[in-house]
């Protein structure tokens, strides 16, 4: 069978914006596909460019920085 | 609403309403009726599987009627307290006797239908009062066709078409035929500023910046797509902060503005959209057709709160609103009963925030002696030390009843879990959140000697601090917890694909694992608070800020850089609902100068700041002695002033004058100015101007009261007000109403084509172009009163003291406009007065009541908790300083110290001033400064454990 590709995103959400959006888009029911994986920061800010490449150096598909 | 709902010391009395009071102030009775919610709050968990299943559909006033709810429902999503409710006069089983579905399908037994009303009795000190308003309902204009022509909507119901939670989804659509309105329009003024058919004449304040908020929200939802909007229009009032530019910007965005009041409205072709009939100012009748048409409907009392002044006995105005005063514009007539927001007069959200801190601000005044005597807190058992110890992590599958079991496979996921490093027990909740799994859950933590906990449930934003008292409770600190968020951000947005989403599940699972096993144990940092105040600026704003505090019983210092106290206010005869200003102003200055806790200083300049809230220092030349000053909250009521015109022949000719010297001239020579055959007032001097884009808000009102004044004194003399637009906002606008009434003449005119003014022998002439005439009109003037702008004061000292903000114009601006309207963005600094922006007497006695209020926040405690999640430097720092550029909040400061011949370099990290947004770490090359709770090493343990699957 073949086999369909599944990326793997990271998704970095700031605390007060993305991820309460993200927690908002939950309480609507609004449906999206399971691929990102999402971390809380307190900001975007605080994504370093390093932790970026590391992740997709590390096999991540994408990064989502929201904020 | 969240932290309210969350507060110890507030109880939130749902379906409840004052029945009757007695007593007095500082020891009121209170009856109150509590209807039946047939839903027991301790068990709801809002899952919503009793509206899901709910078999009667409601039309949804939320959504203004447009789209439909259950009668088992919630308002909205983010509604405080999150627990449904049954509406008793639709519920199936309540009306009829059968159905209870609800009761049948709720997973935790939570429904009740033997619920009954209840009264319950406080005692209580005093009474806050915020009835809000209610929208007026346009069915008496039967010329707007509203209700009889589908295509007519009020601009509540378009405001629930545009947004993106509204039955649309935020797709706007016409009622018709459900299709894209390309050409819309707006009448402003239904229901206000009328008294033959809606008795509303006042304006509502609210209504020309929603209009211009609407057609340019509607225009970002229709990019490309050609919109037209139309806002039809008496006078365009942007008077608050940033509102002129907001209005500016609208034109030039193609926002078409047309003063002009429709007569007529008739459905168009096939019953669709609406055609507007309508006399353009120069005369000319035009029948226009629009697509959709939105009433921008006023803001009235509601008769609930009517009721609720009868039998709280206080007295309302005229309109309906509460009555108060201008020198205390939070008071009712009933001592001890304070009123805020639109119930108190109509106005928009920053003005009903702020002065909601002034009525809390009227309450604890009163309440000063007692306080403390009731409020609750919580004491918990000493922390344990896990440092050094191996991480025994618990693990906590919550299956929020079916929330997130339909959709995750919880049993696998527990299992799972057990494979997991340092994971010594996993168990799964039906609801880990119910108050008897926080029971099990501490009893896990101690018989299982669990050192870090993950629950995997909903979102940390709203159950982190729940399970981390429940940490708190048996001594574990509070964040050796982490969230994994299944359900908000996993089993609800992926319903249909169950194993996707369980594996999306394991992957949380896992990452909150490697995460919490890097958790430390955090301290909240405590800062000390000196229990003083600092207030600079001793006009009306800072004597108010002033007495505030020191009624409270803190220490007050008072910086004014002049030699008496007072301000502005000394040059103003009356506020503008004609109580003299002197007296109080001279009671005022009385009560401050005698005020055994506040210490004036008077020829004083602000010279340094220091510090950070709690604890801030500041050096005061004092008639050029030094002298210094520690204080944990400064209030900054700086003012602003008058400015000088520059046309008019002003300067040229003493006929010609401002505001302030006509104020004067009334209170030297009001005989002489009485005899006068004709003054002409000129609006807008130096306001609304391209290099002054904004309206200075008082003048409009100023020239109306004192136009009538002169009526008033001299019936048979000329008196004209040459205006652009006249913003008498509010109540004010009952003097535009009066001034009109007594004769007094006003003309528009526009920036492109303005009044020119010219002596003449015996005395000077003014030439305006007569838009209604179409012509050019002479008039002869004794006196001409032009209405300069309020400019700022140069704060630059002030801003480069405590690196605080200011806008395009000068004026000092507050952390958030809507949110924290009298903080500024460093934390412990307060505003009031002009000195944020033009406002009247009352507005600035409410803001600096305000300001006070948030100041005892602060002040009343002897410590400070602050957060946890802070900037800490590390012994890898070398000083290189790169971080001290990018924070925001100036938290960060460089340190050097001779150590012999060596120089050694490192930063420091003010806690109180991190936020804990981490650009530090992000920016810090070599790990010398973290986020305690958001390393480094901990974001990229989430990711190395994300990755290592794949």
């Amino acid at each position: 069978m073949e086999h369909e590709f599944e990326p793997v995103i990271i998704g970095f959400l700031c605390n007060w914006c993305a991820y309460a959006g993200g927690d908002l888009a939950g309480v609507s029911r609004l449906q999206y596909p399971a691929n990102m994986r999402p971390i809380r920061v307190m900001c975007s800010g605080m994504v370093s460019p390093d932790l970026v490449v590391h992740a997709l150096s590390k096999g991540a598909d994408g990064v989502l920085v929201m904020g | 609403m969240v932290e309210c709902g969350r507060h110890l010391n507030i109880e939130i009395l749902t379906l409840s309403e004052v029945e009757d009071i007695s007593g007095e102030a500082g020891r009121f009775t209170v009856r109150v009726k509590q209807r039946p919610r047939y839903v027991d709050m301790d068990k709801c968990i809002a899952c919503g599987l009793c509206a899901q299943k709910c078999p009667k559909k409601v039309d949804d006033p939320y959504n203004a009627g447009i789209g439909k709810r259950k009668a088992a429902y919630i308002q909205y999503g983010q509604t405080v307290p999150l627990k449904y409710l049954i509406d008793p006069d639709h519920c199936l089983y309540l009306q009829r006797g059968k159905c209870r579905a609800c009761e049948k399908f709720c997973p935790t037994g939570a429904i009740n239908f033997e619920d009954r009303e209840r009264m319950r009795t406080f005692e209580v000190g005093s009474l806050i009062l915020a009835p809000g308003y209610k929208p007026f309902d346009p069915v008496v204009y039967d010329v707007y066709g509203y209700k009889t022509i589908p295509d007519v909507v009020t601009a509540l119901e378009f405001e629930r078409i545009l947004s993106s939670s509204g039955p649309f989804m935020g797709h706007v659509v016409r009622p018709s035929d459900s299709r894209e309105p390309r050409k819309i329009a707006w009448i402003q003024c239904v229901g206000s500023r009328d008294a033959s058919r809606s008795e509303n004449g006042y304006c509502s304040s609210v209504c020309c910046m929603y209009a211009i908020k609407q057609a340019l929200v509607t225009a970002e939802h229709m990019p490309g797509k050609g919109l037209e909007s139309t806002i039809f229009f008496m006078d365009i009032r942007s008077h608050n902060k940033e509102f002129e530019r907001y209005y500016e910007d609208a034109k030039a965005k193609g926002i078409r503005f047309l003063r002009a009041r429709p007569h007529t409205v008739t459905p168009g072709a096939h019953h669709t959209g609406v055609e507007v009939s309508y006399v353009t100012e120069d005369g000319r009748p035009v029948v226009e057709t629009f697509d959709l048409l939105v009433l921008s409907v006023g803001i009235q009392p509601s008769p609930d709160a009517r009721a609720l002044a009868k039998k709280l006995d206080f007295e309302l105005d005229q309109f309906g609103f509460a009555r108060t005063r201008s020198f205390d514009p939070v008071t009712s007539t009933r001592p001890g009963i304070y009123v805020t927001g639109a119930f108190q007069s109509p106005k928009a959200i920053p003005r009903a925030v702020t002065e909601a801190s002034a009525a809390a601000a009227e309450a604890s005044r009163l309440l000063a002696g007692a306080r403390e005597s009731l409020t609750r807190t919580k004491s918990y058992p000493q922390e344990q030390n896990v440092s050094g110890h191996e991480p025994r992590v618990g693990v906590f599958v919550c299956s929020c009843g079916i929330n997130i079991a339909s959709v995750v496979d919880v049993s696998a996921l527990t299992e799972y879990a057990r494979t997991l490093p340092h994971v010594v027990y996993v168990t799964n909740n039906l609801f880990t959140c119910s108050a008897d799994t926080q029971v099990l859950l501490g009893q896990t933590i101690r018989e299982e000697r669990l050192n870090r906990i993950v629950i995997a449930a909903c979102t940390p934003r709203t159950h982190e601090p729940l399970f981390q008292d429940t940490l708190r409770e048996v001594g574990l600190n509070p964040y050796l917890l982490e969230m994994a968020n299944i359900r908000n951000q996993n089993s609800w947005v992926h319903q249909t694909d169950p194993a996707k989403a369980t594996d999306k599940a394991k992957d949380q699972l896992r990452m909150a694992v490697a995460k919490v096993a890097l958790n430390d144990p955090l301290d909240r940092p405590r800062v000390e608070v000196v229990q003083r105040a600092l207030v600079v600026g001793g006009g009306v704003a800072g004597m108010t800020a002033a007495l505030g505090l020191a009624d409270q019983g803190h220490d007050v210092v008072l910086v004014e850089k002049s030699d008496r106290l007072g301000g502005n206010a000394w040059n103003i005869n009356e506020t503008w609902r004609g109580n003299p200003i002197r007296p109080l102003l001279e009671q005022q200055i009385t009560q401050v100068q005698n005020h055994p806790k506040v210490r004036v200083l008077t020829n004083a300049r602000l010279m340094s700041g220091s510090g950070s809230v709690g604890h801030f220092v500041s050096e005061v030349n004092v008639n050029g002695a030094t002298e210094t000053f520690h204080y944990g909250a400064a209030i900054i009521a700086t003012g602003a002033r008058e400015s000088t015109p520059t046309e008019y022949l002003y300067g040229h000719d003493d006929r010609v004058m401002t505001h302030q010297e006509f104020d004067a001239l009334m209170r030297e020579a009001g005989d002489q100015i009485a005899r006068a055959e004709s003054i002409v007032f000129i609006q807008c001097v130096g306001s609304r101007e391209p290099e002054r884009p904004y309206c200075s808000r008082l003048c409009c009102t100023h020239s109306v009261q004192s136009a009538i004044k002169l009526k008033e004194m001299n019936p048979e003399m000329d008196v004209t007000i040459l205006c652009r637009d006249v913003r008498t906002y509010g109540e004010r606008e009952a003097l535009y109403r009066k001034a009109r009434s007594l004769g007094v003449l006003f003309i528009r005119f526009t920036r492109d084509r303005k009044p020119v003014v010219s002596q003449l022998k015996g005395g000077l002439a003014v030439d305006v172009f007569d838009p209604i005439l179409q012509r050019t009109v002479r008039l002869e003037a004794d006196r001409i009163v032009l209405a300069s702008a309020i400019i700022p004061i140069d704060n630059t000292d002030i801003v480069d003291i405590f690196k605080c903000g200011h806008n395009e114009d000068g004026f000092l601006n507050e952390a958030h406009p809507k949110l924290r309207p009298v903080d500024m963005s460093v934390d412990g600094l307060f505003l009031a007065g002009l000195c944020n922006y033009p406002k009247p007497i009352d507005e600035v006695v409410g803001q600096a009541k305000a300001a006070a209020a948030r100041a005892n926040v602060i002040l009343s405690r002897r410590t400070m908790q602050l957060d946890a999640i802070k900037s800490f430097v590390t012994d890898r720092c070398d000083g290189c300083a790169l971080c001290v550029d990018v924070c925001p909040y100036m938290a960060i400061k460089p340190r050097e110290e001779h150590q012999g011949d060596r120089i050694r370099k490192w930063v420091k990290a003010d806690s109180a001033l991190c936020k804990g947004c981490g650009l530090c770490q992000a920016t810090c090359p070599k790990g010398g400064i973290v986020i305690h709770g958001f390393t480094a090493g901990q974001l990229q343990a989430e990711v190395d454990a994300l990755l290592q699957s794949a």
